[in-house]
């Protein structure tokens, strides 16, 4: 016996203007790629709007939109960094990530089989992260006109009563702790991107982190602020502190944690791994005293087992975040510039 | 990670900064030529751990810095050109011609890449066989083996869309000239390790005799750049001339035969202007006349180009250990990396984007 599926094949390999035309061809992306893998009671009132109760209290509201290149690359892809970002930068507000919108734009010729992979694991990271993607839309553009698909989502969220995160709240005495290693998700796209082929592979590090911040907020309310170091990497949030605070920040330089491949990565192209991007990383800035408490619950949690304590709030150089060296001497850390150079020789 | 760690270690560090206080009597003011050595020094801040006799001034080995502006609009206007794609290493992007550039020309509609090397620019020339792919070829004796043999390549295989826009320098006649200059202070060199790992020391030798300067190839790491250091002031100490090697692990007498070779192939020695500095003999490589036709500036001719400098800016001053980036007026007020009025506050190995970067007004 040949057990064969019903379901008619897919008439098109790949996204076709008509895809997003509103038409036949519309609902059958939406019916064939979408649903079997996002599908949920609210998606499936199939309604323009998703209806939903409300906690009483604050909400929190995020939205990013997701352009990265290659689209899939060791550790990830662009389905995963929408979910997972949009959760984060919920979960760093001190909110409970509940729902996500999901909005495509597609490039006409993009394969069918690469978009469901990315949907396919969309809705993976978001059973994950506990949230539902509960309303989208996608849109398809001539060949060229994008790159391959842009993702965007947004995201609500209810704010646990008594929790105030906030970038004003540093405080001279503070710990300065990052959950693990830095750098590593833009070294594994730019890797990729670059062709350049290192021994080992560095995998990003996306990761929902809402679950270790909320275990962290559960026994430690009483943290100052935290934040995800995306784009500009851990050198640009602490700039960011920092200067939203008046205070300043010192790090200790040989406490900071790198991978060996992403540092190899990074001595090779002269990129400082301080202003590279993570995708999976919390830096929490706490009083001194509950720093040993924070370190040891965030280190018992799967996505910061190499959490470390890196600097402290300064009453100094207000607004600057200045390096310790090994040696004993001292550098400002700068808020990067912009694209990241790789130097001529 | 190996070759690197034991390099960076800080007792290492520390008990050659002590051997360096402990040798130093007088004062010495000793250039590092490399723009990659000072961008090291200033981010580990080994200016703050010597001494106060030993001076280090900053040297003119940065490739984007030294760059003539003309070289830039020339970029420029070829990148304008339709079916050029112009390709660069990428801290070429961002230097500013006299009104933009090339990231700007990359918005405008110009097809502009970044590359690693320029053998991959004449794969892009290879697979796109009805465009002029051009290579903006900068840099000293470090690159130039690498872009002669693109050039080489291209020769042996025909690609006949495939040209460099070349403004290539060599290091020993830089020293010539800074050692010759009225207001020199520098009374010792650490030579470049990456340029001598292809060259060798063997051309230090006639530079070090004539002046009576000591020369010490030295590597990028604290450790290495200590080592160079203290090698440095024993031989003044000493009262003794000479080359001696502190990058035994990478540099030979003879350097890279091979390289060599293939840049003596391609390029012949010729007068080159240098930014900010201005022309200094036979102090450039250009493309030898069997090579002509991979000339981008014979290839395109975009016309007479006479770009204005900034009156402001003093790069030319830093850039021979004349000036400090701080003791320059505009350093940190008109010119800035984000605003910078010359390529030394540009490239990331550009002395005044290093002082700016690390130390821009003393830390507290």
């Amino acid at each position: 016996m040949h057990p064969v599926c019903p379901a008619p094949i897919l008439s098109h390999e790949t996204v076709q203007m008509a895809h997003g035309a509103g038409g036949r061809l519309s609902q059958e992306l939406t019916k064939r790629v979408f649903m079997p893998h996002l599908r949920n009671t609210f998606l499936d009132q199939m309604d323009d709007q998703a209806k939903f109760e409300v906690v009483s209290g604050r909400m929190a509201f995020s939205t990013d939109t997701y352009v990265v290149s290659p689209l899939f690359f060791p550790g990830g892809n662009i389905g995963e960094l929408a979910v997972n970002g949009t959760v984060n930068d919920l979960a760093v507000g001190g909110a409970v990530p509940q729902y996500l919108s999901a909005g495509f734009v597609l490039e006409e010729g993009l394969a069918l089989a690469e978009l469901e992979e990315i949907v396919r694991s969309m809705a993976e990271s978001a059973r994950k992260a506990g949230v539902m993607i509960v309303c989208g839309d996608t849109k398809v553009v001539q060949k060229g006109q994008c790159d391959k698909i842009f993702i965007n989502t947004s995201g609500v969220g209810y704010v646990r009563k008594g929790i105030e995160l906030s970038c004003r709240n540093l405080k001279a005495g503070d710990a300065v702790i990052v959950s693990g290693s830095i750098g590593d998700h833009g070294m594994a796209v730019m890797t990729t991107r670059e062709g350049l082929s290192f021994q080992s592979r560095i995998s990003s590090d996306t990761a929902a982190l809402n679950g270790m911040v909320h275990a962290v907020l559960d026994v430690v309310p009483g943290v100052h602020a935290m934040r995800d170091p995306t784009r500009g990497g851990v050198a640009a949030t602490l700039n960011e502190l920092a200067s939203s605070s008046s205070v300043g920040i010192e790090l200790d330089e040989s406490a900071i944690p790198v991978r060996e491949e992403v540092r190899g990565a990074a001595e090779l192209l002269g990129i400082d791994p301080l202003t590279i991007a993570n995708e999976g990383k919390l830096l929490l800035i706490v009083p001194e005293a509950d720093s040993g408490e924070v370190l040891a619950i965030m280190r018992a949690h799967e996505h910061g087992r190499d959490a470390a304590l890196i600097g402290r709030v300064v009453d100094d150089h207000p607004g600057m975040v200045v390096m310790r060296t090994p040696f004993g001497s001292r550098r400002i850390v700068e808020m990067p510039l912009g694209e990241q150079l790789p130097r001529i020789c | 990670m190996k070759y690197i760690d034991e390099y960076r270690d800080p007792l290492r560090a520390r008990a050659l900064l002590d051997e360096i206080r402990r040798v130093a009597v007088r004062e010495w003011t000793i250039m590092e030529i490399c723009g990659g050595q000072t961008h090291s020094i200033m981010r580990n801040g080994i200016d703050q751990l010597l001494p106060p006799n030993v001076q280090l001034v900053h040297g003119p080995g940065c490739p984007v810095c030294v760059t003539p502006l003309e070289t830039i609009e020339r970029a420029l206007a070829v990148a304008a050109r339709p079916g050029v794609i112009l390709t660069s290493f990428g801290d070429m992007l961002r230097v500013p011609g006299s009104s933009k550039d090339l990231f700007m020309a990359r918005s405008e509609g110009a097809d502009v890449r970044i590359v690693f090397s320029p053998l991959e620019a004449l794969q892009i020339a290879r697979d796109n066989p009805d465009r002029e792919v051009v290579f903006l070829a900068v840099g000293f004796e470090t690159t130039a083996p690498a872009n002669a043999m693109a050039v080489r390549q291209a020769g042996r295989e025909g690609i006949g869309n495939f040209s460099e826009l070349v403004s290539q320098v060599m290091v020993p006649p830089a020293m010539r000239a800074i050692l010759s200059s009225p207001g020199n202070r520098v009374q010792g060199f650490l030579a470049a390790g990456h340029v001598c790992a292809i060259m060798g020391w063997e051309e230090y030798e006639p530079v070090s005799a004539e002046f009576g300067v000591p020369v010490v190839p030295a590597g990028f790491e604290p450790v290495d750049l200590l080592a160079g250091i203290l090698k440095v002031v024993e031989m003044l100490e000493a009262g003794t001339a000479g080359v001696e090697n502190a990058y035994g692990r990478i540099v030979t007498r003879e350097g890279n035969t091979a390289a060599r070779r293939v840049m003596n192939e391609v390029f012949e020695v010729a007068d080159r202007p240098w930014r900010g500095i201005g022309v200094i003999p036979q102090s450039g490589l250009v493309l030898r006349e069997a090579f002509a036709r991979f000339d981008a500036e014979k290839r395109f001719d975009v016309g007479h180009i006479a770009p204005q400098e900034s009156p402001l800016c003093r790069s030319g001053e830093v850039l021979q250990g004349h000036l400090k980036p701080s003791g320059c007026p505009a350093f940190g007020r008109e010119c800035t990396p984000l605003t910078p009025l010359g390529a030394t506050m540009v490239s990331s190995e550009g002395a005044c984007a290093a002082y700016y970067k690390y130390h821009r007004n003393a830390i507290p």
